[in-house]
């Protein structure tokens, strides 16, 4: 069987006891995205702050409805942006898109390992086209909110 | 019960896929019928016939080829009329059942007597699929009409109560489903047809999850249009069926217009052919039609009684299997009284993407999420589900692999 995986432990936990879960105040930008394929949605609100004239990721929140994919994934996205400069948060953000644009034909040790974290767990999920939206929802909804913010901003 | 007289391994051995395996080298369980049904090797043949023997446009050339086309296409037609009771003329083929409502949402928001306007009334039902459903939202923003509905009962019944009230002498069209893709409701489609005709509106009933699992006649069925795709009915992808009233058919614009539809054409303006030629624009889909009535013809085989008492004796069986699980509830109708052979269910704590993923993991193709029907998911109070679907080829064993497999992803999710 190779439900194991794309379920990998760390996956079943984040949608068990989900991080940074429910709204909060304050906020700059709040999306709503949907996956109109199976109905899939998250409301996310992301908070920036100015240091040394660098955009930063104060925090990030959500609520959500989906399946253990996609929320296992915003769990492990906000634990991996938060505290983060935007650029840096865009950059891991980037090679999540590609980990899961791979087909499952990444191999261990690469030198994204590092920028992942816990997200490299998701790499069974590539295998699976019909699961890629779920795992990049999130995600997806975070890079919007950001840039939404990041206009308010100027 | 009636009983049943289908013998499913024979049918099996006549489905190439299902003697292919799947993930982990699992056999297909095939469980998603109510998305597309498998073909059989007839219509695969028909097919090939269509393209190896017969290919030529329809309706043009004075070659044989082209007769022979032109004959596939109109026999198809033939096939297709005497499938429903109908006459052939009043037979139009589409692209898909999709195509057919948009055909008639178009047709009664052009200019004509059947035209739609402003402060007019729509009746739609909260089941629809969004097939049935956005092309008559369109229409009322085209044309300013009312855009009213049926509710759904907690029950996944369609609520009739206020028929009367619902249904007014504004009413132009009433279009519902003749039986639910998620919960294989069947709701009372010649009683609502009496109501609506009594009102002065017209029927348009979406027969896609009806035609290909029981007997359907119009002459008896009250709807004056409805709408089914071939591909869902063991037939090919890229044909689907408008079966409307001459008199209103006759009455109706053409949708989209082009070469094959014409009577004459001058560079100050056309005429147009009689339907159903009139809705049929460009080189139609010859060998698909010729697929779609070889379908026709292995279903007629069958016995659409048999087929109708064959789903019903697996519907029943899903219900009792899936009602003994802890944790999972069935939407919609949980007996199989005016009720088809879709089965969604919701199982506590794992969403049903998770669920239809450890199926896959099993060989079990079922369908997840919304089913193109998020108004009905809704009214019935769940985001989505997870939804088996029957056909001539499942198997009893099938719908106990399908129950054991549920109790699989319940442990593997540790809700079980």
């Amino acid at each position: 069987m190779q439900l194991e995986s794309m379920y990998q432990d760390i996956i079943l936990d984040h949608y068990r006891n989900p991080h940074h879960k429910g709204l909060r105040d304050p906020f700059d930008a709040e999306v709503h995205h949907v996956n109109p394929v199976c109905g899939d949605e998250v409301t996310l609100r992301v908070s920036l702050k100015d240091v040394n004239g660098e955009p930063v990721v104060e925090d990030v929140s959500y609520d959500s409805l989906g399946c253990s994919i996609s929320q296992a994934s915003a769990s492990v996205m906000s634990d991996l942006v938060i505290g983060k400069p935007v650029a840096e948060a865009m950059t891991i953000s980037q090679a999540f898109l590609e980990l899961m644009q791979s087909k499952g034909s990444r191999v261990e040790g690469q030198p994204d390992e590092g920028l992942l974290e816990d997200a490299v767990a998701f790499v069974g999920v590539s295998k699976y086209p019909a699961r890629i939206k779920c795992a990049l929802l999130g995600w997806m909804a975070w890079k919007d909110a950001t840039a939404q913010a990041m206009e308010v901003a100027q | 019960m009636s009983s049943v007289h289908l013998d499913v391994e024979a049918v099996r051995a006549d489905f190439p896929a299902l003697a292919r395996t799947v993930r982990n080298d699992k056999p297909l369980i095939y469980l998603d019928s109510g998305a597309t049904s498998q073909k059989p090797v007839q219509v695969l043949d028909a097919v090939r016939s269509a393209y190896e023997q017969h290919n030529a446009a329809a309706h043009r050339g004075t070659h044989l080829l082209g007769e022979e086309a032109t004959d596939l296409y109109e026999g198809a037609r033939a096939k297709v009329a005497a499938f429903l009771a109908a006459r052939p003329d009043e037979v139009v083929f589409t692209k898909n059942a999709t195509e057919a409502v948009n055909l008639v949402a178009y047709a009664l928001s052009a200019p004509g007597r059947l035209q739609v306007r402003a402060g007019d009334e729509v009746l739609i039902t909260e089941m629809e699929h969004h097939a049935n459903l956005v092309p008559w939202q369109q229409l009322c923003e085209r044309t300013g009409a009312t855009l009213r509905w049926l509710d759904v009962t907690p029950e996944g019944r369609l609520d009739t109560d206020d028929l009367d009230t619902m249904i007014t002498g504004r009413t132009r069209i009433v279009a519902v489903t003749h039986q639910s893709n998620v919960t294989g409701t069947v709701p009372p489609v010649a009683e609502i047809a009496r109501v609506a005709h009594e009102k002065g509106a017209l029927v348009l009933a979406d027969g896609a999850q009806s035609v290909p699992h029981q007997p359907v006649d119009v002459t008896t069925l009250g709807a004056d249009f409805l709408v089914f795709s071939s591909h869902k009915m063991l037939g090919p992808y890229g044909i689907g069926v408008l079966f409307g009233r001459a008199e209103l058919l006759e009455a109706m614009p053409p949708f989209l217009t082009g070469g094959s539809m014409i009577e004459v054409v001058r560079m100050e303006g056309s005429t147009f052919l009689p339907p159903p030629q009139r809705f049929e624009p460009g080189v139609p889909a010859i060998a698909e039609a010729a697929g779609l009535a070889a379908a026709v013809d292995y279903l007629t085989a069958l016995g659409m009684d048999n087929v109708a008492a064959h789903e019903e004796s697996l519907t029943a069986h899903a219900l009792d299997a899936l009602r003994e699980i802890d944790g999972v509830r069935i939407l919609g109708p949980d007996t199989t009284k005016d009720r088809g052979g879709a089965v969604a269910f919701e199982v506590d704590g794992v969403h049903p993407h998770d669920v239809g993923q450890v199926l896959d993991e099993l060989g079990i193709a079922v369908r997840t999420g919304h089913h193109c029907a998020w108004p009905l998911h809704r009214a019935l109070g769940v985001q989505a589900s997870t939804r088996a679907s029957f056909y001539v080829y499942n198997t009893h064993d099938e719908v106990d692999a399908l129950a054991d497999g549920i109790r699989y992803a319940q442990r593997f999710f540790g809700t079980g």
